[in-house]
């Protein structure tokens, strides 16, 4: 056995000795261990170093509350867990745990420099000292900042695990399983409610753990959860152990996190790593129990020196003696049962200093007849011991003579802390309790109930009647309102429930006691190195200067001094910090407030909260039904939405440039192939139709005939182009409707939405049919050349079928809707076919246009193809303040329509400015420079920062019809800027010089789409 | 996550819905005759209420219509939901 191992007693398995490391030391516990618990064993108790002043940590708790203790778990291949607490942590054979925020080692850490150097590192230091100079900002002092500030670090590699998620439904959600939860889980199951009990520990009980001597029903506590945990399984109750409820949500949605293998030395290849519980409870039930509060004394940070209860925990329930001889520092009763056990297991207790003048009651009594030295009106005002404490300084209250008292274990008691996180995350008002003097539970935001400690509620068979009662409420309730939304009810009072007289601490009943205040701090002065927020290194001194420093609210105190803001979220540190400043001020507690609980009750991972949603799995791939084809024949693909679009079809040994311009000229002098499949496509159906389109379109729609095309332009109300695209007109009530790639969801539901609420009177019916066709665009001068022969039933003579014209027939024996459009400046049809017959017919195209040289294309020749031609694209020459006229298309608005969505705002005065940013052709002096697209567009690259931007590059290309770059923009004024030199600097401080032209560079007459 | 109640549908969750911003506030008729300033205040202009909001939702992921609701955007309770087009209901404060 290990040398602080109890001979006998507690709940670990001597049998099962289980060995692991802690930095690279062997150790070895038992089975039931924590790696809190089995380091305690081995008399391990410096386990970390503090965050700022890299201060020698113990371990201080037993639970989730721990903030010293926090360590990296690394179990190989990228299994590598940083910040838990080690008094969670389950060990298991192998556990290799190394501990955090030192170097080189933990007890050997040159950032202890620090601790000396503390003066210099008051609350809010940074903001002070590293104001200047101003570059020194991001080069030396953040990166500086980074390295030493922080806990563990993130580990590098892709996690391996895998993690479940699942939706979860019930009557009744027990979140806690201690003696309440499980007698509320039990009363509700009774009743006939489906319930889901949950508990973040391996085993169910809670205090009872530790608690040896309790009975229940006059059974023992181990017998009485033995027995309820299996009535809850014979009613088919959901008990789930190693599961934090951590979030709160609206509409009682809770998250819960289970933790499946992180306690097993070898997981099935099958388990996933853990699974988030999406749960959605009719009635929830809040018995999350209550914290023990430390005391803020001077150095109260050393390894040895830890909460009261917690060193109870250890020995009953662990079998573990945390010291030899140990002094307890406490203001309440519940230090004394600490003292009794641990003296009775062989501990001896040097003194217990009561800050109480004159502590009464049984307990008190008890630790008196069992040859206890109790010190009444004393306080604690220093320690001793570097690694691990070898004194307390012990004196009066009011002051006097200093006591030097030898031990090497402090229990501190300061009162205990009602676990209200996820009452308050669910909106539930708080409310202080000045007997208590700790806010707990008030009025309720949602079908939510608290019961036992979470409620201050502390004695046991209180508890136990608490949670009954609100079991069997939460039942009823559950019953009696199926819904949760529309029933829920923002001012249901919390329902009553029995507990008799509210008690501060296990053992306090009726007796009032001094719970306001700081507890063991000397009133008269600052204490030194008093901390109150372990994790985060803030003392009593951080907080006093906060408030001389002129900050009132606890809100901005906290987010000055960071107390609170660490991965514990203030577990125990709040309530000490909050009493502080409540009377620095002279208020009363509740008049300072208390800062806002969040989600998560303690880190969950990030693996977790993802779940499968990873890798190939993060979101949907979108593929054309041609994309199998451009795979085999090499296209390289970019990500355009979901989609993956072919980019370019390079051949062996060209790189992009080369495949891009070879493209270019195959379209320009012979004929491409391109897969259009993934425009958006929306069919526009009913006698309404034309009208429809009238007014969410801006152009003319009613004269349009069948079989005619128009080029589509839509803005929103406010005026700006919000998407375009061809429209074809099949029929008189039938429209065949082209969006931009990404943008035909956002047009289905414009239109739906103005459809359903704005003309409601209108006969029309939108379908989106973007999935239902695949478009095969061919296009160059010998595009009519290349389909003819597979063309059927359709004349495309020149004459017979105009540009922008669409007709029905079959493309290579496959029903297709053929439209002459051209969005390349060349003669061009876009053949729609139904999307499975798609690679059968670009097949064919593809084999029929050999004779022609035709040649596949992709994504990035359109654009090169397009900006030639000075042809738009929403999004890149339009970004959400562009109207028609800016760029050229006001020859796109039906002047005639009385209304359409978006007319009137084209009437407001800013849309008429002269110095609207318009589209105008960029050409740098340099044919061989491409500019850079998003640059910002100067008169003069040499005035001074800040200099006036006129506008930006939307579009920049090599044109191989040109031979030269060319580039789109948006410019002020830019059409009465043309033939003007203007510039774009570049980041390197360089600038090219351009010239204002026209933006339709390659055949402006467009004669071309005639041929 | 809300559970958002789709007069059509019933009690769904909010993935099913996408919000779609204050209710009531309708396009005039013919909005040429709009002055400036009411034209920009019926684009731009909107309330941010503690408490009682009317609201557009759409169940985007279900049968596809707008509605109307009312929730307290306090609690996040909602107190009513209906059809687009109909009357705003009476909700006694």
């Amino acid at each position: 056995m290990t040398p602080f191992r109890t001979p006998a007693g507690g709940r670990i398995d001597r049998g099962k000795p289980i060995r692991f490391t802690f930095d690279g030391m062997a150790y070895t516990g038992q089975a039931g261990d924590t790696l809190a618990s089995a380091l305690l064993a081995n008399g391990v108790h410096l386990v970390g170093r503090s965050f700022k002043y890299h201060r020698p940590r113990g371990i201080v708790a037993a639970g989730a509350e721990e903030p010293n203790a926090l360590v990296t778990v690394d179990r190989g291949g990228g299994r590598e867990v940083p910040n838990l607490r080690a008094t969670q942590v389950e060990i298991y054979e192998g556990l290799t745990a190394i501990s955090q925020n030192r170097w080189p080692s933990l007890k050997r850490d040159l950032g202890a420099v620090n601790d000396l150097l503390s003066p210099l590192f008051p609350a809010g230091f940074y903001y002070k000292t590293f104001k200047w100079p101003r570059s020194f900002w991001a080069k030396v002092y953040e990166p500086a900042i980074r390295r030493s500030a922080g806990l563990g670090r993130a580990p590098k590699a892709p996690d391996p695990d895998r993690y479940a998620q699942l939706y979860a439904h019930c009557d009744v959600l027990v979140i806690g399983g201690g003696p309440t939860g499980i007698a509320a889980a039990l009363a509700a199951a009774e009743a006939g409610a489906r319930v889901i009990l949950c508990d973040e520990q391996p085993e169910f009980g809670g205090s009872l753990l530790h608690d040896p001597g309790a009975t229940i029903d006059g059974k023992a506590a181990t017998e009485w959860i033995a027995e309820s945990l299996a009535a809850l399984g014979r009613r088919d109750a959901v008990v789930l152990p190693r599961t934090t409820g951590f979030g709160y949500f609206a509409h009682n949605f809770v998250g819960l996190a289970e933790r499946i293998t992180d306690h097993l030395a070898a997981p099935g290849a099958r388990q996933p790593r853990e699974r988030l519980w999406q749960v959605r409870a009719k009635e929830v039930v809040l018995a999350a129990g209550a914290i023990e509060r430390p005391l803020a004394f001077p150095q109260n940070d050393r390894p040895g020196i830890m909460l009261a209860e917690a060193a109870r925990t250890y020995l009953n329930r662990y079998g573990v003696r945390p010291g030899t001889r140990a002094v307890v520092i406490t203001d309440g009763d519940s230090a004394y049962r600490a003292a009794l056990d641990l003296a009775a297991a062989g501990i001896a207790i040097a003194a217990i200093a009561d800050t109480r003048a004159a502590p009464p009651g049984p307990l008190v009594d008890a630790a008196r007849a069992a040859g206890i030295v109790v010190h009444p009106a004393t306080t604690i005002i220093g320690t001793e011991g570097r690694r691990r404490v070898h004194s307390a300084r012990l004196a009066p209250v009011g002051g006097g003579p200093e006591d030097h008292v030898s031990c090497d274990l402090i229990l501190m008691s300061g009162g205990w802390t009602p676990a209200v996180h996820l009452f308050s995350q669910s909106r539930g008002k708080l409310r202080y309790d000045e007997a208590l003097g700790a806010f707990v539970p008030g009025t309720s935001a949602q079908r939510e109930r608290s019961a036992g400690g979470c409620r201050g509620t502390y004695e046991l068979d209180a508890c136990i009647g608490e949670g009954h009662a609100a079991g069997r409420e939460a039942a009823a309730a559950a019953r009696r309102s199926p819904a949760v939304s529309a029933t829920v009810s923002g001012d249901a009072p919390a329902a009553p429930l029995p507990g008799g007289e509210r008690s501060s601490q296990p053992g306090d009943a009726e007796r009032g006691r001094d719970v306001a205040g700081e507890g063991a701090l000397p009133r008269r002065k600052i204490p030194k190195r008093a901390f109150v927020d372990f994790q985060n290194d803030v003392t009593v001194k951080d907080l006093a200067l906060a408030l001389r420093e002129g900050f009132r609210s606890i809100e901005h105190v906290k987010r000055y001094t960071t107390t609170g803001m660490a991965t514990d979220q203030g577990k125990t540190s709040n309530m000490t910090a909050l009493e502080f400043v409540a009377t620095s001020l002279g208020k009363a507690v509740p008049a300072v407030g208390t800062t806002t609980f969040r989600q998560p009750y303690t880190p969950v991972t990030f693996g977790v909260i993802a779940g499968a949603a990873r890798g190939d799995l993060f979101e949907p791939v979108r593929r054309t039904p041609i994309h199998s084809w451009a795979a085999e024949n090499g296209a390289v693909f970019e990500d355009v939405g979901l989609w993956k679009r072919a980019w370019y079809f390079p051949k062996a040994g060209e790189d992009m440039h080369e495949a891009v311009a070879r493209e270019c000229r195959a379209v320009r002098e012979g004929a491409g192939i391109f897969d259009a499949s993934t425009l958006g496509k929306i069919e526009v159906v009913g006698p309404d139709a034309a009208e429809f389109m009238n007014r969410l379109y801006t152009n003319a729609w009613t004269k349009l005939e069948p079989g005619r095309c128009r080029y589509g332009l839509m803005l929103t109300e406010a005026g700006f182009i919000m998407d375009d695209g061809v429209v074809g007109r099949l029929a008189p009530d039938r429209f065949h409707v082209t969006t931009t790639t990404g943008g035909a969801p956002r047009v289905l539901h414009h239109m739906e939405d103005y459809l359903q609420t704005e003309f409601p009177d209108l006969k029309v019916w939108l379908t989106s049919t973007t999935e239902q066709w695949a478009v095969i665009a061919v296009q160059g001068p010998k595009a009519r050349d290349v389909i003819v022969s597979l063309v059927d039933g359709i004349d495309i003579a020149r004459d017979a079928m105009p540009h922008m014209s669409v007709r029905l027939g079959k493309v290579a024996g496959v029903p297709a809707r053929l439209f002459r459009v051209s969005f390349t400046g060349e003669l061009g049809f876009e053949i729609n076919v139904p999307a499975r017959h798609g690679r059968a017919v670009w097949e064919a195209v593809h084999a029929a246009g050999q004779a022609h040289g035709i040649a596949p294309y992709g994504t990035e020749t359109m654009h090169v193809l397009r900006a030639e031609k000075g042809y738009i694209i929403v999004g890149q020459e339009s970004d959400g303040t562009v109207i028609p006229a800016d760029l050229g298309l006001d020859g796109m608005i039906g002047k005639t329509k009385p209304d359409f969505v978006g007319k009137r705002s084209l009437a407001r005065p800013d849309m008429q400015l002269a110095d609207r940013k318009q589209l105008v052709g960029l050409l740098a002096t340099d044919p061989k420079v491409t500019l850079e697209e998003g640059a910002q567009v100067v008169e003069d690259p040499n005035a001074p920062v800040p200099m006036r931007m006129l506008g930006h590059v939307t579009s920049s290309y090599a044109s191989a019809a040109l031979g030269r770059s060319i580039a789109l923009a948006l410019v002020s004024g830019g059409r009465a800027r043309k033939g003007m030199k203007l510039f774009v600097p570049a980041l390197d401080g360089t600038a090219q010089e351009a010239t204002v032209t026209d933006p339709v560079f390659y055949d402006p007459e467009g004669k071309r789409l005639d041929g | 996550m809300l559970i958002v109640p789709c007069p059509h549908c019933g009690d769904r969750p909010e993935i099913e819905f996408r919000y779609a911003g204050p209710a009531h506030i309708e396009r005039a008729q013919r909005p040429a005759e709009l002055s400036d300033e009411d034209w920009a205040s019926y684009l731009y202009l909107r309330d941010n209420p503690k408490g009682l909001h009317f609201e557009r939702w759409r169940h985007i992921h279900g049968c596809g219509r707008f509605f109307n609701a009312a929730r307290d955007t306090v609690s996040d309770r909602f107190v009513a939901s209906y059809k687009a087009g109909q009357k705003r209901p009476e909700i006694p404060r």
